[in-house]
């Protein structure tokens, strides 16, 4: 069973959802952020997103542009991506990491190199936002042979016809894209995410997470009530961006009380 | 006998918008849905004859189209070769070839009831181009415009104003084209029930390479005629700029199949190839931006590069799916021409045609330059005059040290 499909059954098992922290790789700095990614299962994250830094986040709201700014300023590849994922696995053989970004870097590292190095340092999935299913088999296919999870975008304008499109190409999870706008803008009601997340399930077995507009506690716990994860970002991202590792793993622990209590 | 549509160069994309392997769809879900509802739409409305006589219409009486192609004299003799042909396209309602693409989605987003337009620019001629449509139409625009380009492209600023449209600064990277391309992608994907993304050149996701590329072509169309009237045969070859490269596809396209026809791509090489430039084709290599697979300058990590350009227009690290597919199947000579000799064609046509070309043109006839004196007398070359260069003075005047221009 591979560390996704693992980690899910076991939050099922125990009737809660899982809290999907991201953050981007090399932001603010190379050591931080590996601190950073450390901590985050100590402090409550159930899987990681780990954001590739790209120069154009055409999908991302000013908290996630700046994230990559820094840590393409501060030397970050996709290389060291990965180099990030080896390390953290030393200490942790159990939490999924997911990688998210855009296609372009992948493509130029050439997507079969890139299954097999990805596997190798101990990544779970991948979240490509530029690569809609009619675009993926030439990463899919080689990660798939490399037991990576590709995980699909729905959005709420992936209307009933099309959900079996993307549907019947997604592992790992789906994950929903609760508004239709950028990251770490606004937020949908916990009734718009309720229906959507009934909609999706009508159509997959998968677990579906849920994100884009999660800033709080509260809100995460709304999620969580409904979705199978709940993954909050651009507002990690802000306590990222002051450099200190304790700052955001406290954020993180207030983010999974709220997911952990969401269903008592 | 052989399939005359299989062995045509006119016959991309397929069905999933690939150019070989350029082109596609690669854009974030949320946007996936608009984009197929686009293509749908795009394809009834070209098959509409009610669509394409209003169309016509517009650029007949409102565009002032055909424009002319005019045989500049003294540019020939002053070069000594060729014979030079200028396709007037500066002399078109707004000033520049990006009018005749505007019209065409103008209708299309109309037709798909949408109420406000969005748009990038880079010199500012598209966010003319299309403030002017949106007025015509009454509907909301939008543009999106990088800071640095607000900047050195101000008169263009004020006439989108003008013309009732907002103006949006993008700071984001260099605050060029490309900055503001995703600026605009991320508005359409927070406001995707009623604003159409109207692009301004061949690229982006299917259908829009094929789509702005079918409503230039009437530059090739009209050129074609035209030399027709004025030689009684084809031209021997075309000359044009390229940034994102639509008014060069526009001309290109309606040859692609005569073989006697050689055909010129010009980038901009900005202060040369091996120092900063724009030319994807020269200095890129395939990659995935914006929609679509092009190539694009980026390093060795896949992080995109700025591009430089004196040009506005030309100021961009990508270029159109269609071109990269032209270049490797070779029926395109793509070459490239320093903002010194964009500069200093700009002038020479000034004062011997009595034509002030922009920017982005004046790199098609540096690159003419170089080849015109080369060729015999009876041969036909018709360069792209693809915008008319009022907008350029004060860059011109910056660049060479005068004053009198603010």
């Amino acid at each position: 069973m591979s560390r996704l499909s693992q980690r899910f059954a076991d939050l099922k098992a125990q009737n809660r959802a899982a809290l999907v922290v991201f953050t981007s790789a090399g932001d603010p700095s190379i050591l931080t952020s590996q601190a950073i990614l450390n901590g985050l299962p100590a402090a409550g994250a159930d899987i990681i997103e780990l954001g590739m830094p790209f120069t154009d986040a055409m999908a991302d709201g000013p908290a996630i542009q700046q994230a990559s700014k820094r840590a393409l300023e501060a030397g970050m590849t996709l290389a060291g991506v990965l180099g990030m994922v080896e390390t953290f696995r030393k200490q942790d053989a159990k939490t999924p990491i997911v990688l998210m970004g855009y296609y372009n870097p992948v493509y130029i590292y050439g997507p079969e190199r890139f299954a097999k190095d990805a596997a190798k340092a101990g990544v779970d999935g991948m979240i490509i936002v530029d690569l809609p299913p009619e675009e993926a088999d030439e990463l899919l296919v080689p990660l798939s042979r490399s037991g990576i999870d590709f995980i699909f975008l729905t959005a709420p304008t992936t209307d009933e016809a099309r959900l079996p499109v993307v549907l019947t190409k997604a592992s790992g999870f789906v994950y929903y894209v609760s508004i239709t706008g950028i990251t770490g803008t606004v937020s949908a009601s916990e009734e718009a995410i309720e229906n959507a997340v009934r909609r999706i399930r009508r159509f997959t077995p998968l677990p579906v997470a849920v994100g884009f507009g999660i800033r709080t506690p509260e809100q995460a716990a709304a999620v969580a009530r409904h979705a199978d994860a709940a993954v909050v970002g651009s507002a990690v991202v802000e306590k990222v961006a002051r450099g200190d590792a304790a700052l955001v793993h406290a954020f993180v622990a207030e983010l999974a009380k709220g997911v952990r209590t969401a269903r008592q | 006998m052989a399939d005359p549509i299989k062995n045509s160069l006119r016959s991309g994309p397929d069905a999933s918008g690939h150019f070989g392997i350029f082109g596609g769809r690669f854009v974030a879900e949320t946007l996936m849905p608009l984009i197929l509802s686009v293509e749908k739409a795009y394809g009834e409305a070209r098959n509409d004859p009610s669509f394409t006589a209003e169309l016509s219409n517009l650029l007949t009486h409102y565009v002032g189209r055909p424009s002319p192609l005019y045989h500049a004299s003294r540019l020939s003799a002053h070069w000594g070769g060729a014979k030079i042909y200028l396709k007037r396209e500066d002399l078109n309602h707004t000033g520049a070839h990006k009018i005749n693409n505007c019209m065409g989605q103008i209708l299309l987003a109309k037709r798909m009831g949408k109420k406000r337009i969005i748009a990038e620019t880079g010199a500012g001629q598209h966010g003319v181009a299309t403030a002017t449509a949106c007025a015509l139409m009454g509907l909301d625009c939008c543009i999106f415009m990088g800071c640095t380009d607000i900047e050195r492209q101000a008169p263009n600023v004020y006439r989108m104003k003008l013309l009732g449209a907002e103006v949006r600064p993008v700071t984001a990277g260099a605050g060029t084209l490309k900055d503001a391309m995703n600026e605009a992608l991320r508005d359409w994907v927070a406001r995707v029930d009623d604003t159409y993304y109207l692009i301004g050149t061949v690229a982006g996701p299917h259908p829009y390479p094929a789509m702005v590329r079918d409503f230039q072509c009437v530059i090739g169309d009209e050129t074609r005629a035209q030399m027709q009237a004025q030689e009684g045969r084809l031209p021997d070859s075309l000359v044009a700029c390229i940034g994102g490269g639509s008014n060069a596809m526009g001309l290109f396209h309606p040859f692609l199949d005569e073989t006697s026809v050689a055909i010129y791509g010009v980038e901009a090489a900005g202060h040369g190839l091996d120092k900063l430039h724009a030319a994807s084709l020269a200095g890129g290599r395939p990659g995935v931006l914006h929609g679509n697979r092009t190539y694009l300058l980026m390093n060795d990590d896949g992080q995109i590069e700025e591009g430089h350009s004196i040009s506005a227009g030309l100021d961009y690290p990508g270029i159109g799916p269609e071109h990269s597919w032209l270049k490797e199947n070779g029926r395109v000579t793509y070459v490239s021409a320093t903002d010194e000799e964009a500069l200093d064609a700009f002038g020479l046509v000034t004062r011997l045609e009595g034509i002030i070309p922009a920017l982005e043109s004046a790199h098609a006839f540096a690159y003419a330059q170089r080849l015109a004196p080369t060729l015999s007398k009876d041969h036909l070359m018709v360069v792209n005059l693809s915008g008319r260069g009022d907008k350029d003075i004060a860059t011109v005047a910056k660049f060479r040290g005068e004053g009198g221009v603010s």
